[in-house]
């Protein structure tokens, strides 16, 4: 159990790491600064030459840009873009500036120049995902019903968030969870997330309060990693991760996995403590539209726990297959 | 690597929409609900002189064969081509019969910033059943256009074209003129394609690399090279095949109104010289435009003359136009031919002697893959890790200290240390095709800059983050910043850095953007500048404008999601 509990922490740091890495990245952020003015560089000399004439800026060296641009670049190729005009005087252009606007907009909230210019750059969207909803037969002859799904509501940077997982079997629900969660972006990649999280179905429904990372991981891994802390000192920490496959631009195969560890035994909810529940699955959609996608699929789960310490009590499922046949919709 | 086959199980090559051949405005003419002005209406309406009657409206249209409701300016889709004279002083009463708001701006044109029809900015905007009286002397001369800035109407069609007669005649003499207005219609609503982008931002990408690409890549290369040209791109998850967010997924490409199936064309004798005024009134394309067996002369570009250049291709960007010249010589049609960058389709008209006539099509080209060059910028010392501040492990910690405010975050995916500043590069699928492409380096005025020095300098940095759809300036969406200021009568040096993996034509109201070289010298006059990825473009500016302006990238949803900024000229 140790072991296993060494090897959730150390999984969840591996998860976690490139958001850290990126955390360091950003702690200068909120004090970004624009635009960045540099009055100094535009070098004397340089107003001088141009001043005499408009005509004759095509021939004189700009040693502004050139200070300027040594910074990062090499300066390879100096004189490269000289083409004949440019060693010769351009005739006058036409230009003329216009007269000030005769009427001024009146001062308004930003709320209201947003409604005025029907641009919004920060409006709410949201969006409803099930990305399973799947009839699964186990290779026990077990039929049963299974879901997926999750939405989400706000601006670009804050958003509610709910996700619920679960199974519905002969024996009614098993398995059921919950989660309501405040979504923050924090990297380019990854929000962090707080919250809650419901189980039910068979034995006492838990509740959690729920801290957690979301995201995507290098190499397009989509990834969730969530620590939650329950009544009577429980913890558990909850890792999930897919990556698309694409055999075709609508034959997409996805590989899953989802790991569930828990800081102590909860024998009426068969959880042992430790790696409680390992599963990995592979799902193949095709993409009618981005929108509605059916697929099957096969899903492995290794689930570790039994039923009270009664010694002749049977291990829960060591290992269970299970075939599966759903759909996978968004709006 | 910047090229590649077509790949997966991909359509083939032209089943993208390519649209009815008596589609557009005509399968909906007469159900205009306007007034009775539109059915007395030519197909390719003109208006030329100094006052001008335009009823913003909407028409029923079909151009694909299931029937859709367009934005429309006195029943026309595109708006009617305004023809005016340089040195007038023109009146425009513009009545918005919608039932929202609308507006119309004259994009490119020098004029007082109440009459910029940016609303907000320039004034409160049409209002369902109002009006605005728009009025302002013409002092330059060239090609432009004009649309609407309320919203996704400039999408939903309300677009055309402007030609402004030369106070002294045209530089060029022609024996033809036509415009050639290229734009992308959709059959789906853009509110719908704009919340698409947000939940998944490759919604409209139907050429992404495959399991088959690999294999195939894998073969040809090797598997250590197929594997270590994804494991760049995958660590730092980006798309190499991320060139268009919008595609003929959606789309179906226009001239002048026009599908390719229905061929837009223009008439000439053999002989004849033919001026063609391109505008790319697109909401989110870009374009590719040759014409098989003719060689084009760009002798302006947004609006201005330079010296003539001759080409067999260039790229346009949305909001751009150039004028080339061409002089078909036999008795024959050749086909105009405008893919869109990202290679899922194309625009198509026909030069012909008579009509009826056409030529044959050519394929689209291979779609092509960002390169290297695309994501890190000038690459002199080689290794990946040299070219970027991007946030991924194994990037070395001293690039944060190099270059302190170039962090990576909600907003901004992926930042370019070194970018690349030389004008002389055509872009992504355009290099070294065996075609000579116009590039920015060809861009030379004809006459001299505004701006005779620079007074400040200002660097911004087109960021963005792709996952999240969100675009901005220097990592500030639009509702979190302030205005850019710039002192009346100062000459600034606009430098943009483009830390994302895509194009954007960036566009400053009412101001000039005077493009330099690398060196910093003059090239040429623009309203619209195209940024490449990781590319570095400086323009002047002369600050001689006072009010306040529209700043941002022309890519519609781009501008949107919050790539905009308020210049303030006080």
């Amino acid at each position: 159990m140790n072991s296993q509990m060494r090897f959730a922490v150390a999984l969840a740091l591996a998860v976690a790491s490139p958001a850290w890495a990126q955390s360091m990245d950003m702690r200068d952020m909120p004090g970004m600064s624009m635009p960045h003015s540099h009055d100094d560089h535009a070098n004397p000399a340089d107003h001088a030459k141009h001043e005499d004439t408009h005509a004759g800026d095509a021939a004189t060296q700009p040693s502004a840009q050139d200070s300027i641009t040594h910074n990062h670049m090499s300066m390879d190729h100096a004189g490269h873009d000289m083409s004949s005009m440019s060693t010769q005087a351009l005739p006058p252009n036409n230009h003329v500036a216009p007269p000030p606007p005769q009427y001024v907009v009146h001062d308004m909230t930003p709320s209201q120049m947003t409604e005025l210019m029907q641009m919004d750059d920060a409006a709410p969207t949201g969006m409803v995902l099930v990305d399973r909803l799947e009839r699964s037969r186990s290779t026990s002859g077990d039929y049963a019903t299974s879901w997926e799904a999750e939405g989400w509501w706000g601006t670009p940077i804050n958003r509610l968030w709910l996700k619920t997982e679960g199974e519905r079997g002969s024996t009614g629900t098993q398995d059921g969870r919950v989660d309501v969660l405040w979504s923050h972006a924090w990297t380019s990649f990854w929000d962090w997330q707080l919250g809650a999280r419901q189980d039910f179905g068979q034995g006492p429904k838990r509740q959690w309060a729920a801290m957690g990372v979301q995201g995507l991981a290098p190499y397009w891994f989509e990834t969730q990693a969530t620590f939650y802390v329950g009544e009577q000192g429980r913890t558990a920490l909850r890792l999930e991760s897919s990556y698309d496959m694409l055999f075709t631009q609508r034959l997409i195969l996805t590989p899953k996995l989802e790991l569930n560890f828990y800081g102590k035994d909860d024998l009426q909810r068969a959880i042992a403590s430790g790696l409680s529940e390992l599963e990995a699955g592979l799902q193949l959609r095709y993409e009618f539209s981005r929108k509605f996608a059916p697929y099957i699929g096969v899903n492995w789960t290794r689930r570790w726990g039994s039923h009270g310490d009664v010694p002749d009590a049977p291990e829960v499922h060591a290992l269970e297959t299970t075939w599966v046949a759903g759909v996978r919709l968004w709006f | 690597m910047s090229k590649q086959e077509p790949r997966g199980f991909q359509l083939p090559r032209r089943r993208f929409v390519q649209g009815l051949a008596l589609g557009g405005v005509a399968a909906g003419l007469g159900l205009w609900r306007g007034n009775a002005f539109a059915q007395m209406a030519a197909p390719r309406a003109e208006l030329r002189g100094d006052h001008f009657e335009l009823e913003i409206g909407e028409l029923p249209v079909d151009f694909t064969g299931r029937k859709r409701i367009a934005t429309v300016v006195n029943g026309q889709l595109p708006a009617p081509l305004l023809r005016w004279r340089q040195g007038d002083t023109v009146t425009l009463r513009v009545r918005n019969r919608l039932s929202v708001p609308s507006s119309i701006h004259w994009h490119g044109i020098v004029l007082p910033a109440d009459m910029d029809g940016v609303p907000g900015l320039s004034f409160d905007g049409i209002p369902p059943g109002g009006e605005y009286v728009y009025r302002f002397t013409v002092n330059q001369s060239g090609t432009y256009w004009y649309h609407s800035h309320s919203r996704f109407q400039e999408q939903t069609g309300l677009y055309g074209p402007i030609v402004i007669e030369p106070r002294d005649g045209e530089r060029h003499t022609v024996d033809r003129d036509y415009v050639v207005l290229l734009n992308d219609w959709t059959d789906a609503d853009p509110e719908t394609i704009y919340t698409n982008l947000k939940k998944q931002s490759d919604y409209y990408n139907y050429g992404q690399r495959t399991v088959g690409d690999f294999l195939r890549d894998a073969g040809r290369d090797g598997i250590s090279k197929a594997l270590a040209d994804r494991q760049m791109w995958n660590q730092m998850r980006m798309n190499p095949t991320d060139l268009a967010d919008v595609s003929a997924a959606t789309y179906t490409y226009l001239v002048n109104g026009q599908t390719p199936v229905g061929n837009w064309t223009g008439l000439f004798s053999a002989g004849d010289k033919v001026r063609l005024r391109f505008i790319n009134g697109a909401a989110m394309t870009f374009f590719d435009v040759r014409i098989p067996g003719l060689k084009m002369t760009v002798v302006a570009a947004d609006g201005q003359a330079i010296e003539p250049v001759t080409v067999d291709e260039f790229r346009i960007g949305t909001a751009e136009t150039y004028d080339v010249i061409v002089e078909p010589s036999a008795d024959r049609a050749w086909t105009i031919f405008a893919q869109s960058m990202d290679r899922t389709g194309y625009a198509r008209a026909t030069l012909a002697p008579r009509t009826g006539m056409s030529s044959e099509v050519p394929p689209l080209d291979p779609r092509p893959l960002l390169s290297m060059g695309d994501m890190m910028g000038a690459m002199d010392h080689g290794g990946m890790s040299h070219g970027m501040g991007h946030d991924m492990p194994g990037i070395p910690m001293e690039h944060a200290h190099a270059a302190p405010d170039l962090k990576t975050g909600p907003e901004v995916d992926m930042r370019v240390t070194t970018p690349r500043n030389k004008l002389d590069d055509p872009g992504v699928g355009l290099r070294d095709n065996g075609r000579r492409v116009l590039t920015y380096a060809d861009l030379h005025a004809v006459d001299a800059p505004i701006s005779p020095r620079v007074d400040r300098e200002i660097t911004l940095r087109l960021t963005g983050n792709m996952e999240r759809y969100l675009w901005s300036f220097d990592a500030k969406r639009a509702s979190q910043a302030e205005p850019l200021r710039l002192r009346h009568g100062e000459h600034v040096r606009v430098t943009l850095v483009n830390d994302t993996m895509m194009t954007h034509p960036i566009h400053l109201h009412g101001m000039w953007s005077e493009l330099e070289s690398p060196e910093g010298h003059f090239q040429a006059r623009k309203h619209t500048v195209v940024v490449q990825p990781a590319q570095r473009i400086s323009y002047r500016v002369s600050a001689d404008a006072p009010g306040r302006w529209a700043y941002h990238c022309h890519l519609l949803f781009h501008m949107e999601a919050g790539m905009f900024r308020e210049v303030v000229v006080a």
